[in-house]
């Protein structure tokens, strides 16, 4: 393992290159471009094996992703907002036919109006395209999330595509420190992927994403439904596999709870959780609940961390349009319906379009949530 | 760990060839192209016909009903104006 320092784009392109991906296929977008520029150079300078494609769009980008995988090779491939809509179409396609892509989301704006900076609305657009979305606090994590990933994937009892979610600049341009773990370590700990279920090979001739009648497609979909909902155990237990070899560990791979032996929980995904660590430090009446696998949804977990709880503060970057909340909140919320004594649920919409958010007004309002009414959502500006 | 009952294969991938002999398309058909005694045999319309279900037996064309859709683009092509259009009758 080496200790270094640099901008979390290199480290995930560094990343990818331990994890051995057969095909690199990506199109350029802020904040994601550092990412696919340190995959060119490593691919230019012989570092990598890959085929590196060099497409003229998103839709290129994915579908090229899509049949690599779908000829049995390993692929990635790494994105941002408007790139992610563009992808839009192949997403459901690609987990469709349970093909297990790994893609790096630098999160971002969407558009109008055009905005470069970060939020969550590019990937909670896509929530139900039916790809498992974890997202991560830190470069460090970033860096180990990679690398579970494609164990998570590929995994015969999982086969479903994952989107790796992390900040748009604040975590790819920055530059921090951090363990790049050792190619040996990864090799063993991630075996090469031989996929039986489906193999594009002309000896071996196969159909993916045929036409289906109703009833099959309806049955499809409940079987799909179900690789989701086991693909939970798998994170955990590949989340602790990872801890045993590389002494890093995120919660049990779905939740992260700090400090959350107190009245109120605050629950939030992504590097906002690293100030919201800094809240809680200084307060006696707050603790962290961090959600890290966003897709599948870790119920179970949450109604865990939640137990006990007077107040539950659901910080997060997105607006469900037309709910008057984002859409963490919702949920949150209906994992919450089923317990007896339900505490009170307070949403904060923050940082939309790279809004700044400072620990001063999240004070503000775990101060004023007291006087709060269950449900109420906030808009919390500079 | 929950485990569907149903018999779909993971992701709906066919693993046996051929599964598109199943579905006879030739039962979407309005028009039905025709082949008449004009027809030279020069292999235009099975180099057009998407469905590749004309084949030429013969020295003429001769169409694969069971999957013909009746695009009619045989008709529009023939050089000599040997395939007429009739309707389905139903």
């Amino acid at each position: 393992m080496v200790r270094k320092l640099m901008e979390g784009s290199e480290f995930v392109a560094e990343t990818v290159r331990l994890c051995k991906p057969d095909v690199v296929s990506a199109y350029p977008i802020t904040p994601q471009t550092h990412i696919v520029e340190n995959l060119a150079k490593l691919a230019a300078d012989g570092k990598i094996k890959s085929k590196f494609l060099e497409v003229e769009s998103e839709f290129s980008a994915i579908s090229s992703v899509v049949g690599a995988v779908a000829a049995g090779s390993r692929a990635f491939t790494a994105t941002s907002s408007q790139g992610l809509a563009l992808m839009h179409e192949v997403l459901f396609a690609a987990s469709g036919m349970r093909l297990p892509i790994v893609m790096v989301i630098a999160n971002r704006a969407l558009s109008a109006p055009i905005n470069i900076w970060n939020d969550h609305s590019d990937t909670m657009a896509e929530r139900d395209s039916g790809w498992i979305q974890l997202y991560c606090e830190t470069v460090q994590e970033t860096v180990d999330t990679l690398i579970q990933a494609y164990k998570i994937a590929e995994d015969k009892r999982v086969l479903l595509p994952i989107m790796v979610c992390m900040d748009g600049f604040i975590l790819t341009h920055t530059i921090e420190p951090a363990d790049l773990p050792d190619e040996k370590d990864v090799d063993e700990f991630l075996p090469k992927y031989n996929p039986t279920h489906a193999v594009l090979d002309p000896e071996r001739p196969m159909t993916l994403g045929p036409f289906a009648y109703p009833e099959p497609y309806f049955d499809l979909k409940k079987e799909f439904e179900e690789a989701m909902e086991n693909s939970k155990e798998i994170i955990s237990e590949v989340n602790e596999e990872f801890a045993k070899k590389f002494n890093r560990k995120y919660g049990n791979g779905l939740v992260e709870e700090y400090k959350n032996d107190k009245k109120i929980a605050i629950v939030a995904m992504g590097s906002v959780c690293g100030t919201l660590r800094e809240v809680v430090d200084k307060r006696k009446d707050t603790g962290l609940v961090k959600l890290k696998c966003y897709r599948p949804f870790p119920k179970e977990e949450l109604i865990k961390a939640f137990k006990g709880k007077k107040t539950v503060i659901v910080l997060e970057k997105a607006v469900a349009y037309g709910l008057d909340s984002g859409p963490i909140f919702a949920e949150i919320r209906d994992v919450l319906y089923s317990l007896k004594e339900k505490p009170k649920v307070i949403g904060i919409i923050a940082g939309l379009g790279g809004v700044d958010v400072k620990i001063k007004q999240v004070n503000k309002v775990i101060d004023n949530s007291k006087k709060m009414k269950d449900g109420e959502v906030v808009w919390m500006k500079t | 760990m929950k485990k569907s009952e149903s018999k779909v294969s993971t992701g709906g991938v066919i693993k046996e060839p051929g599964s598109s002999k199943v579905v006879k398309t030739g039962a979407w058909r309005n028009f039905r192209p025709v082949v008449t005694d004009k027809c030279i045999g020069c292999g235009t319309c099975v180099m057009f016909c998407p469905e590749g279900c004309i084949k030429i037996v013969d020295k003429k064309a001769k169409i694969d009903y069971d999957y013909c859709k009746g695009c009619l683009i045989c008709v529009v092509e023939c050089p000599v104006k040997a395939i007429e259009k009739k309707q389905e009758e139903k």
